[in-house]
């Protein structure tokens, strides 16, 4: 199985590659995909000197041009996908329909992959991009059980690519329109989730209120800890409960289930993370680097090694870990 | 400017459904849609019962629409979209791209609802040229936004080829997931849910813990709390070339909707009726003005 790791910026694609990254994916600096945070991503002129790097030390990098363009900004993301091409580079993820046919017809040779955000979690989703538009790999969202996964790796008909590590998003990816309620400003068309602008920390009587736009999402008390404040991993009331009512702000390490999802012919493994600092992308390429290797040289001996999790929990939101759905009893 | 009845977002008893559709079979709608589109664990119709009703529903010119689910990942909910694309008579409403799919293969025409992401001009006329013939726009596309892509679809030539029909009233459909909140929130397992959903016929409200009514818990979708009503803006919509009015169907005064819209529609001017003592939540309208989704922009008085 591949590795596939993120860099927000140069010092962290070099991190990837350095500790075994197979691929890397990168974003442009602007709404053309969905980690649009301030001072984060590659200018044009820092495209093309990450692709040098990268493949003089072998490893590929894929651009990520995962939202949806909107009439005003078509241009942006055409030209985006026109510097993948003249950059060299190894693939485009892509969402957006239109943005396929462009990329398809000008630049035929440009390996397609198709995003999580453009949330086909079944075999005739797949079939429909394979078809029209050649793509090659599909990443998963993270909302399928493993049980799924293997039936979908059976008769998908591209090669998939699974989350492994990282900020875990409980919704359908591409289907949640729960940040533009609050905001204005969602993952499909702005490229990020609560941002930062509408984002307000404020100590209150009760606590620290979190708030976006003026929405109290979470009050934190003591020393709890606090992620970034999203409204599937805040607190409101049903009822008369107040909890967590979607979800706990719990990350997504799925390194136990490596060998069934290599058995189930898994091509990749994504890590989650371009917003988090090289420091980050080196550690947690390093053990899923590590742990790959154990897995090919062992395959039926493969066990998860302590040390791996203690280090992947301490750089984890939340310092807690699950498997997301892929741990699904029903199904 | 037509009016359609949305498919019914929650779940609801066979009577209850059946009883709410005797109701609606005799309002002005021009439009209306049926089946499950948020979980496949709902089964108070089965597939044939929804075509029978569709048969029975579609008289004077009324359209009938079988609507397909959101989020498809079991091959049993493949088969279910297999049946309901080859009925062989009612046109069928799209939400995910299985369902582009198989009816792009059958070359049959079909509606692309709220759930497709359709952002611009190019990715619909792809989609118009494999049979798409009604878009329903993500609730959360601004109007202005809607604007500059249809005055690019008639430039490509296809506008006149399609229909534009908004989510205009109703609670929104945000989010979908793989989780069961409304399970979590009876503290069962998504597999063990007992149907919990049948005791909120309109969602299980969500409030903040400042007690502001934020969000509406719909099984595994989440909806906003506000009850998004565009009554105000029709006649811009209908000036971009919006032909249709999605009214979202909610358990109590549904009629007093569809007819609060549909005299809006016929009086052609004037303020349109106040709808507020028919909503269970504040009113919102942000998406089409192109500010957050919760927010009300249209000016007091008219929206509510």
């Amino acid at each position: 199985m591949e590795l596939v790791a993120p860099a927000g910026n140069l010092p962290s694609l070099k991190a990837a590659a350095d500790n075994g990254a197979d691929a890397v994916y990168i974003g442009l600096r602007n709404e053309t995909n969905a980690r649009h945070f301030p001072g984060l991503n590659f200018t044009e002129e820092n495209i093309a000197k990450a692709a040098y790097y990268a493949h003089v030390v072998g490893t590929r990098v894929f651009l990520a041009l995962n939202t949806y363009p909107q009439p005003q900004g078509l241009a942006r993301w055409r030209r985006a996908v026109d510097i993948a091409a003249e950059a060299g580079l190894d693939a485009v993820i892509v969402a957006d329909i239109g943005l396929m046919e462009y990329a398809r017809t000008r630049y035929p040779q440009l390996a397609l992959h198709l995003s999580v955000q453009a949330s086909a979690t079944n075999r005739q989703a797949l079939a429909f991009y394979r078809q029209e538009f050649g793509i090659r790999r599909a990443v998963l969202p993270r909302v399928l059980s493993l049980a799924q996964v293997k039936q979908l790796a059976g008769n998908a008909g591209v090669d998939l690519e699974v989350f492994g590590f990282g900020s875990l998003c409980i919704m359908a990816e591409g289907r949640c329109q729960l940040s533009s309620y609050a905001t204005g400003k969602s993952p499909n068309t702005y490229g990020a989730c609560s941002p930062a602008h509408a984002v307000r920390w404020e100590q209150g009587r009760d606590g620290l209120d979190v708030r976006l736009n003026g929405v109290l999402i979470d009050r934190i008390h003591g020393h709890e800890p606090a992620g970034y404040p999203v409204v599937c991993k805040g607190r409101f009331r049903v009822g008369d409960s107040v909890y967590h009512a979607l979800e706990e702000p719990t990350s997504l390490n799925t390194l136990e289930l490596l060998p069934e999802l290599a058995r189930a012919g898994i091509q990749a493994i994504k890590l989650e993370g371009r917003q988090r600092n090289p420091a980050y992308v080196a550690q947690i390429t390093r053990i899923w680097r590590n742990a790959l290797d154990v897995l090919a040289a062992e395959p039926d001996g493969f066990a998860v090694r302590g040390e791996w999790m203690a280090a992947l929990d301490a750089v984890s939101e939340g310092a807690r870990t699950t498997l997301g759905a892929y741990h699904r009893p029903w199904q | 400017m037509k009016i359609s009845l949305g498919p019914i977002l929650y779940y609801w008893q066979r009577e209850m459904l059946l009883e709410f559709y005797q109701q609606m079979a005799g309002l002005p709608l021009d439009a209306i849609y049926l089946g499950e589109t948020v979980c496949s664990k709902r089964r108070a119709l089965r597939t044939a019962d929804w075509i029978d009703l569709a048969r029975h529903l579609a008289v004077g010119g009324r359209q009938i629409i079988l609507s397909t689910l959101t989020l498809i990942e079991a091959e049993s909910e493949l088969s279910v979209l297999a049946r309901l694309c080859g009925n062989g008579e009612l046109l069928v409403e799209a939400n995910d791209m299985a369902a582009v799919r198989l009816l792009a293969e059958k070359r049959l025409p079909f509606v692309a609802g709220p759930a497709i992401n359709l952002y611009n001009a190019g990715s619909l006329h792809y989609l118009q040229q494999r049979g798409l013939v009604r878009w329903v726009p993500p609730v959360e596309l601004p109007g202005a936004t809607l604007a500059a892509i249809l005055r690019e679809a008639a430039e490509l030539g296809f506008a006149d080829q399609i229909e534009v029909e908004v989510f205009s009233f109703g609670h929104l459909p945000l989010a979908c997931s793989a989780r069961c909140f409304t399970a979590r929130a009876r503290n069962l397992p998504k597999d063990e849910c007992g149907f919990v959903c049948l005791d909120y016929p309109d969602g299980l409200p969500l409030y903040t813990q400042e007690d502001r009514r934020f969000l509406t818990l719909n099984g595994i979708q989440t909806q906003s709390g506000n009850v998004l009503n565009l009554l105000p803006a029709w006649r811009e919509m209908q000036s971009l070339g919006v032909n249709c009015l999605r009214l979202s169907p909610q358990s109590q005064h549904m009629a007093e909707i569809v007819r609060g819209f549909h005299a809006a529609l016929r009086a052609g001017q004037g303020a349109p009726p106040d709808l507020t003592p028919f909503m269970d939540a504040p009113a919102c309208d942000g998406y089409w003005y192109g500010e957050a989704g919760m927010t009300r922009q249209s000016p007091a008085g008219s929206a509510a």
